[in-house]
């Protein structure tokens, strides 16, 4: 298998391309040396036990993984240590990792060169090998988990006869399923036999499903992933410690036969089904395989189990769903982290106080960000006392709870509280650096506020702004330094999308869009450069499917087939989010779109009437239709009722059209940002590879465009 | 205010393999804080019964303090170990006796009533930091021939201490190194030495992870012809080589010291009873002769004679160092109450860690051994100076009655005084 891009190493930001640059596999290598462990203590009685460290020659930094010669090699070293131990000359096998990481599984840089289902195949049938050579040793073999531990580097644990488990590692997982794999080397077939079928489809479906959710250390040993736990002090000693007592008999592990209780097994399989139903709607194949695979591992023996896993990994490995997830990851790991179009960092400003107008709910969330995230003075003002205490206030509220929970100490809750203040006077700005507005969404309100506040800051100051629609190069056109205008338009909520869009206005210079992507960054946001146009990227695209959603059913499709046409494309059906986001809200959206782009925006009678009527949303809180909302439905006089493949079709259809447009206008630096934009602004999903791979995949962009938008092999197999 | 001066025990001790210095050695990838750290840990795992947040001060010598011997190692060794953050520390450096001096001194902070319980240790580190590394001596040390140039290299010292005693030949020396390093080889296969040894996983990042078991230095089997025509690298001709020295080395000691009275109200062992210390210094150019007056010092402290001393543990950097002081007193080379497990002629010395080697040692001697009241360890120590340190068998008969059991008078040898 020859390997593409290597992930930490490449310092490219360029898209991807078919040309996939062939790559140099970092190699895991396979250490040895011989160690001497004792008997019941120190001093007595020894047996010789060949530790095996993996190790790739790098720091922390850049974890083990295993791609085909580092496979190759473990096989070889288990290979003599089996004749080595064959002749007497060991007693045990131990594994451990290099310093904080045991291994985080198998290298899927090469993924995307894989044209065939043999190298698939060839792939899952290495890893097995050398896994099963370490199963196969005639004697007793350890894993020593000394930290991170994910993936194949789980399953090398898994093929050892006990497991030690470093109190300090922080993170133990099966993330296969996340990026649209099974735990193809053994855990799919192995974990469920050790800790019970449950237990195992919480880590290996429910904890991927959970935007890929972690174990600790402890919880893993917990879970009965480990035999037992030391400090990480001293961890390797006292593994080593412990193996000996093992290999004396002075203590012995104890394990529950978990294939008796067949009952356990399907019920802890329906239960992970309709786990994945709820998450993916179906549309994912990987949870699904996990689950077959680990409800059939109750009565396979090992090599049916490992051929079983072969098959599996080598269909998913050739499915396209795969293929989008990788390039999803390959989004929010690499990409996110270096902005395409972002000035150099050098040229960004340092920003020592933050000025917020507004003190409203978002104005609220923004004051706890900055001054969590930057840790510099932040100031709110707002018309009137009462609406600048309740801003205070919120984030002092907010600060209380960090604090009971324990998640933040006393101090730290002190200095939080004495870093974000209010007032009605904007006299506070003075020595700010950034000053953001979060008031009404209306141009004259806004440019008035930018006005006030340029006669108070210094010329360099930012003045960003956090709408969702607005024009920025508008909005700075009266000032005197337009160029320190740049539009910061987070998500609700703010604390929890990961997304940030950072426009700059036509006159926006180098240094102030820089600033404001430093900021996004020191506030942990995945920054994205949009063009200066209505509603940026995210809003656009979700008000545009919003849109078509609400007007097919307006237009006499029920709900439950449109719901059903667009499953697994967002985190919750359309009218659940309208709800959340509120009427008011989507139905402002939804006319400022209309205003710009025309009829290929819907506005919803429906919607106006919810809204007119005050109704918070669709929906009752049990989640069945509000009767008052029945009344206030559209009632075409012609209706036209779609099946679900027909709405599918024209939602597709229309996002294709759009992010046609978005592309052709320059919105969105490259097809990427977009997908970027999506999954990380609106919880688009990474088996649909956000948006795009899944318009590519269904042939939707081809019929909309005349053309794919990703070339095959991007985020699909290659043709 | 009444002052109770309290008795001082020594409860415990340990210390990690000693590796060879260099890119060879078994810790050549290992960081010396780490070396420290292990021994701090085993000390509290071998000890539950003494709660961490009892452990009022932690004091790490060593004689280079600089990077991951540096930044007030006590302290910063103390967080690592896992101590609570009330736990203060400091670290301490009277070159190869930082160790013996990071005891005397908590000992006295303990006997004077500051605190109860203490930990103690030394390290050095001499592959990653080579003896004089970062030394920037005083102009006016040679300008104004404060001392001999040749004090500061310790091998030169040696040598000019065969100068001052003709009698003392490099055939007693190397007669002297084949002993210690025929005891060490016995004293390992008596089981007497590991007891105490901490194990520590040695990481190297073209080799992977090992397990330091054993001390490396030893080379069991020298023989006196094996030593005869080894290179002189102090002086053309000299008498001083690296078979007759202590190699430069690798390794870590520590040891827990508390009031007699907190040792007992926690149930933990009592193994040695501190009876008096001296520190003394001498001309720096024949440093090896300072065990003499710091031994003469410490035993009229303690109002006793050399014949009360039935344990000696001799530091060997030199075998000519220890032949002076054995001597002086009147013993012989090969003295059955001397180094009774050998010493670091075979097993290595790094430097500040060495003192709580020597105090290990005699501990398990005085178990075995319940017919020796008194012990001595010393050294000798760079820029011209000896320590010793007297201990007694809490085994013996006769011992003070102070360590009897508790009901017995408190502290026969304390005293109460107005302060």
């Amino acid at each position: 298998m020859t390997t593409t891009t290597d992930t930490a190493a490449s310092e490219t930001a360029a898209p991807q391309t078919t040309t996939t640059p062939t790559h140099q596999e970092v190699v895991t290598h396979a250490f040895v040396q011989d160690v001497t462990v004792p008997g019941t203590g120190y001093g007595d009685e020894a047996s010789t036990l060949a530790l095996i460290t993996l190790d790739n020659g790098h720091d922390h930094t850049k974890p083990n993984t295993f791609g085909p010669a580092g496979i190759a090699e473990l096989h070889g070293v288990v290979e003599t240590l089996r004749v080595r131990a064959e002749a007497g000359e060991i007693q045990a096998v131990g594994i451990t990792g290099k310093p904080f990481i045991f291994a985080v599984g198998a290298d899927l840089t090469g993924v995307p060169s894989v044209t065939e289902r043999d190298q698939a195949l060839g792939i899952a049938r290495a890893g097995h090998a050398a896994y099963a050579a370490i199963m196969d040793l005639p004697v007793p073999t350890f894993a020593f988990v000394n930290g991170a531990v994910m993936g194949g580097g789980l399953e090398i644990a898994l093929a050892c006869d006990y497991r030690t488990m470093s109190a300090g590692v922080p993170a133990v997982a099966l993330p296969e399923v996340f990026l649209g794999l099974v735990p193809g080397w053994g855990g799919a077939y192995l974990l469920p036999r050790l800790i019970g079928p449950e237990k195992a489809l919480t880590v290996i479906v429910e904890n991927p499903l959970a935007t890929n959710r972690m174990l600790k250390g402890p919880q893993a040993a917990a879970l009965g992933i480990a035999d037992v736990m030391f400090g990480p002090g001293d961890f390797l000693e006292e593994s080593l410690r412990w193996a000996g007592r093992i290999l004396t008999g002075a203590v012995s592990v104890e394990r529950a036969d978990h294939t008796v209780d067949e009952s356990a097994w399907s019920s802890a399989a329906t239960k992970a089904r309709a786990l994945a139903d709820a998450k993916t709607a179906g549309r994912s194949p990987a949870p699904y395989r996990a689950i077959d695979l680990v409800e059939a591992a109750r009565t396979r023996t090992r090599d049916e189990g490992f051929a079983a896993e072969d098959e599996a990994l080598a269909d998913l490995l050739m499915g396209d769903e795969l293929r989008a997830g990788l390039y999803a990851f390959d989004l929010v790991q690499r990409r996110a982290k270096r902005p395409a179009g972002a000035p150099d960092r050098s040229l960004a400003r340092p920003v020592t106080k933050v000025g917020i107008v507004g003190a409203g709910l978002m104005a609220g969330q923004l004051a706890s960000l900055f001054a969590q995230r930057l840790e510099v003075p932040v100031v709110m003002t707002d018309l009137d006392e009462d609406r600048v205490a309740k801003g205070v206030g919120y984030v002092h509220q907010e600060v209380e709870q960090l604090l009971g929970k324990g998640r933040i100490s006393p101090d730290r809750a002190n200095r939080l509280r004495s870093l974000v203040t209010g007032s009605t006077s904007k006299d506070g700005f003075a020595d700010a650096d950034f000053v953001i507005e979060a008031v009404f969404e209306e141009m004259s309100v806004k440019q008035q506020v930018f006005a006030e506040v340029e006669a108070i800051v210094a010329p360099e100051c930012i003045l960003a702004t956090n709408t969702s629609s607005l024009s920025i190069t508008d909005m700075a056109g009266g000032l005197r330094h337009p160029e320190r205008v740049v539009g910061f338009h987070f998500f609700n909520p703010v604390a929890v999308m990961p997304l940030l869009e950072v426009i700059p206005g036509e006159r926006t210079d180098e240094s102030a869009l820089a600033t404001a992507f430093a900021v996004g960054k020191t506030l942990k946001k995945t920054t994205v450069l949009v063009k200066d146009s209505p509603s940026f990227i995210t809003n656009r695209l979700l008000g545009r499917f919003m849109g078509e959603f609400s007007r097919i059913v307006d237009g006499g499709t029920d709900v439950a087939v449109a719901d059903e046409a667009i499953a697994g494309l967002a985190p919750m059906p359309p009218f659940v989010l309208l709800g959340l986001v509120g009427p008011p809200i989507a139905l402002h959206n939804s006319q400022t779109l209309h205003r710009a782009f025309g009829n290929r925006f819907y506005v919803s009678p429906t919607l106006e009437r919810i809204v007119a009527a005050r109704k918070p949303g669709y929906y009752l809180p049990d989640g069945t239709l509000d009767p008052d909302v029945e009344a206030l439905l559209e009632k075409p006089a012609d209706p036209v009722t779609l099946t679900v493949p027909e709405a599918r079709e024209r939602i597709l259809s229309v996002l294709a059209e759009e992010i046609g447009l978005m592309l052709q206008e320059g919105v969105a630096q490259a097809p990427m940002d977009i997908d970027l934009a999506m999954i990380t602004g609106a919880g688009f999903q990474f088996w649909n590879g956000g948006i795009i791979p899944l318009l590519d995949r269904e042939g939707v962009t081809a019929k909309v465009l005349g053309r794919r938008i990703l070339p095959p092999g991007v985020a699909s197999v290659p043709a | 205010m009444p002052r109770t001066v309290s008795e001082v025990v020594f409860v415990d001790g340990v210390r990690t393999p000693f590796g060879k210095a260099g890119d060879k050695g078994i810790y050549a990838q290992t960081r010396a804080d780490d070396l420290v750290i292990k021994c701090i840990t085993e000390l509290l795992r071998r000890n539950p019964n003494l709660p961490k947040e009892r452990v009022e001060e932690v004091a790490i010598a060593a004689t280079t303090q600089i990077g991951d011997q540096g930044l007030t190692l006590g302290r910063t060794a103390a967080l690592v170990a896992g101590l609570p953050a009330t736990t203060p520390g400091y670290s301490v450096d009277r070159m190869c006796a930082g160790a013996m001096t990071a005891v005397t001194t908590t000992a006295s902070a303990i006997g004077f009533g500051a605190y109860d319980i203490a930990i103690a240790g030394g390290v050095e580190h001499m592959g990653r930091h080579p003896m004089g590394e970062g030394v920037d001596p005083n102009p006016r040390i040679i300008a104004e021939k404060i001392v001999d140039p040749s004090a500061l290299v310790m091998g030169s010292t040696a040598e000019n201490l065969h100068d001052r005693f003709p009698q003392l030949t490099k055939e007693r020396s190397d007669a002297y190194a084949v002993g210690s390093q025929t005891k060490v080889a016995r004293a390992y296969e008596e089981g007497r030495i590991q007891p105490d040894l901490v194990p520590v996983a040695t990481r190297h990042a073209e080799r992977g992870y090992g397990l330091a078991t054993t001390d490396e230095p030893p080379r069991p089997g020298t023989t006196m012809e094996s030593l005869a025509d080894l290179k002189t690298p102090f002086r053309p001709h000299g008498r001083v080589t690296a078979g007759n020295s202590a190699g430069l080395n690798d390794g870590a000691t520590a040891c827990i010291l508390a009031s007699e009275e907190a040792a007992r109200e926690l149930g933990l062992p009592i193994r040695m009873r501190l009876v008096s210390y001296a520190f003394v210094g001498v001309e720096p150019e024949v440093m090896g002769i300072g065990p003499v007056p710091a031994a003469e010092k410490a035993l009229a402290k303690a109002g006793l004679s050399i014949e009360d001393i039935g344990l000696f543990e001799l530091n060997e950097a030199f075998a000519v160092q220890v032949l002076a002081f054995l001597d002086h007193f009147g013993l012989a080379d090969d003295d059955p109450r001397v180094n009774r497990y050998g010493g670091a002629i075979a097993v290595g010395h790094p430097l500040a860690s060495s003192g709580i080697r020597l105090m290990n040692q005699l501990a398990r001697q005085f178990e075995e051994d319940p017919s020796v009241r008194y012990g001595m360890t010393a050294m000798c120590i760079g820029i011209g100076m000896g320590g010793a340190v007297i201990w007694e068998n809490p085994h013996a008969q006769g011992a003070s009655p102070s360590v009897d059991p508790p009901e017995a008078t408190p502290a026969g040898d304390s005293t109460t005084k107005d302060a």
